[in-house]
């Protein structure tokens, strides 16, 4: 069974639709890209899988588990946990505290414990996984510096790391090389492979920069007007006659 | 230890041997005062609680109310131990804060502030309308003063005592609270709400729990305010008594353990020096309040920051904050 079973999922916004019965399966240790021009509806998409928007119709299945019109805290704690398009973060907590604090849902919290202080020392263990979690992304050296001093670049990986730290069996990244320059944008994508290859995690990614896609996806979903417009590899999309009128007004998609 | 620690660790043991030493060397005034100004403490320490996650309310002091009336009724009824009638009463305010936070954990910010001075206002006055219960306007009378074995607390001396530890205990609680790990749940839900679902904190379920923990220790608060004065009245808790507390947190800031406490003792020197101005005491709070608001809208306790920034011997540029938190952890 697929790990991200998507079915009929509609969502209108008053006269709207902006996501039309549309129906995606993801397996396990898939790299998706899911692909569109603007307003296409990739980003309510996106909010609809993690719970931020309730689907008018439609079910969402998470790992045998029917997930839509649940909270997104519930969701992440099933293990789907996205990223944001903006640079989201804990900015005045270093980038160790970060991971840290969002360590929170393999943490079992209670007043109780922070009363007794019984809690500092499971931050152990914790501090040990964020530790690694941190160096995987390679933002060792940042470990204690502040979260609002790091470079756009760094922010978006230390977003990344954060996602991380919930421990999800599949993690979607929003546009995660918007606004990077060529070298940040080569890291990233080293970095999305080897979540896939070493940590054997499920990525979905929403991305505009189509080398980026091309290059990490090996398969693509094609969303135009809310609607599912095609799915396949990423050299059967960009020679797609309705894929390149759709995205490109009929230009070649540049590789 | 660090240095830091240690010259905090003295700084506090001073403190403390001085709350000792004070009932022996002040006047009966001074030591009512001090009794109300560690009352007020357990307070406005509370109320940071709930404000860590960002909810500012404004029924805080009603909640300190249940306290109070709780313990007023409860004596009336039975004659429970004072060690019993406090952490009742706190259980009591506690559950009352879970409830009535319940319909208000829709609503955010200032939408939030309204909501709560509406729903405190409604639980105030069931206080005035149910004379049989609570006595109506004229409040209830004749709550004891509690004792503890052979000790009368009516006497001042006891009394403040028994304030004092139950403070210093609250304190400790409430502060290791805010550097626990929850504590840090309670601050990311106010730094970024959506980033904090995102990870998988449940927001609303933290932000009930903030502000039920923040109505316990009001709770305790109300119970010892009503040993102490013996009655208590629906005026105790009304929205003056709230807008003193909204001063002492914007005088000292939110953001720290120690902005509450630093607001709330300058506030009281200000309160005790300004009594021949009886009636214009309105306005120069008023004044106060405005002056913070729009000079120095992180409270006292912001200046702190800045004067270490100052005095910091080449920590400058960027690396300044970076470095002094990593001195902290």
């Amino acid at each position: 069974m697929a790990l991200l079973e998507i079915k009929g999922l509609t969502k209108r916004f008053g006269g709207l639709v902006a996501v039309n019965d549309v129906d995606l399966m993801i397996e396990r240790g898939e790299i998706r890209g899911i692909i569109g021009p603007n307003g296409a509806g990739k980003t309510t998409l996106f909010n609809l899988v993690s719970g931020a928007l309730r689907p008018t119709h439609g079910t969402i299945t998470f790992d045998g588990e029917v997930v839509s019109g649940k909270k997104p805290s519930h969701i992440a704690s099933a293990g789907l946990v996205r990223t944001f398009q903006r640079n989201a973060m804990f900015p005045t907590y270093t980038v160790l505290e970060n991971v840290m604090l969002s360590r929170h849902t393999q943490i079992n919290e209670s007043l109780l414990k922070a009363i007794l202080g019984a809690d500092r020392r499971e931050e152990q263990k914790n501090l040990q996984r964020s530790r690694e979690i941190i160096e995987f992304l390679e933002l060792g050296r940042y470990e204690n510096e502040l979260a609002e001093n790091l470079s756009h670049g760094h922010q978006r990986i230390l977003g990344i790391a954060n996602a991380l730290a919930a421990e999800p069996k599949l993690i979607m990244l929003d546009e995660p090389v918007a606004g990077m320059n060529p070298t940040e944008t080569a890291m990233v994508t080293d970095h999305i492979r080897r979540l896939r290859d070493e940590w054997d995690m499920t990525v979905v990614l929403v991305e505009h920069d189509m080398r980026t896609v091309m290059e990490t996806c090996e398969y693509l979903s094609v969303i135009n007007f809310g609607k599912l417009l095609m799915e396949g590899s990423p050299e059967e999309v960009s020679e797609h006659p309705e894929v390149i009128e759709a995205y490109l007004g009929s230009e070649e998609i540049e590789l | 230890m660090t240095r830091e620690n240690w010259i905090f660790a003295v700084f506090l043991a001073a403190v403390l041997a001085a709350a000792c030493a004070a009932p022996f060397m002040v006047r009966p005034y001074s030591l009512e005062i001090l009794i109300i100004f560690m009352i007020n403490l357990i307070l406005v320490c509370s109320y940071r609680i709930p404000a860590m996650t960002g909810d500012w309310s404004l029924s805080h002091v009603v909640m300190m109310g249940v306290g109070a009336y709780t313990t007023a009724l409860i004596s009336q009824q039975w004659e429970l131990s004072i060690l019993l009638t406090v952490p009742l009463s706190a259980i009591v305010a506690g559950i009352v804060g879970y409830i009535i936070v319940m319909p208000m954990i829709r609503t955010r910010g200032f939408g939030f502030f309204i909501a709560s001075f509406a729903i405190g206002e409604f639980v105030r006055l069931t206080w005035v309308k149910f004379r049989d219960v609570f006595g109506g306007p004229r409040g209830m009378i004749g709550i004891p003063s509690g004792e503890i074995g052979a000790i009368d607390l009516f006497f001042p001396v006891p009394k403040y005592f028994f304030v004092l530890v139950i403070a210093l205990i609250c304190l400790t609680i409430m502060y290791r609270l805010g550097r626990s790990r929850i504590g840090s749940t309670f601050t990311a839900i106010y730094k970024d709400e959506e980033l904090a679902e995102a990870i998988g904190i449940n927001v609303p379920h933290y932000r009930a729990l903030a502000f039920a923990t923040g109505t316990f220790f009001a709770g305790i608060a109300g119970a010892l305010l009503a040993h102490h004065l013996g009655a208590i009245d629906p005026k105790n808790f009304d929205i003056n008594t709230m807008v003193y507390l909204i001063i002492w947190i914007v005088v000292g800031g939110s953001a720290t353990f120690w902005g509450p406490i630093v607001g709330l003792i300058v506030m009281t020197f200000a309160f005790e020096w300004s009594r021949p101005l009886l009636e214009w005491r309105p306005l120069l709070f008023g004044g106060i309040l405005i002056f913070f608001l729009v000079f120095l809208p992180g409270g006292l306790e912001s200046l702190w920051g800045k004067i270490r920034d100052r005095l910091a011997p080449r920590g400058g540029g960027g690396e300044g904050p970076a470095s002094s938190a990593a001195a902290d952890e």
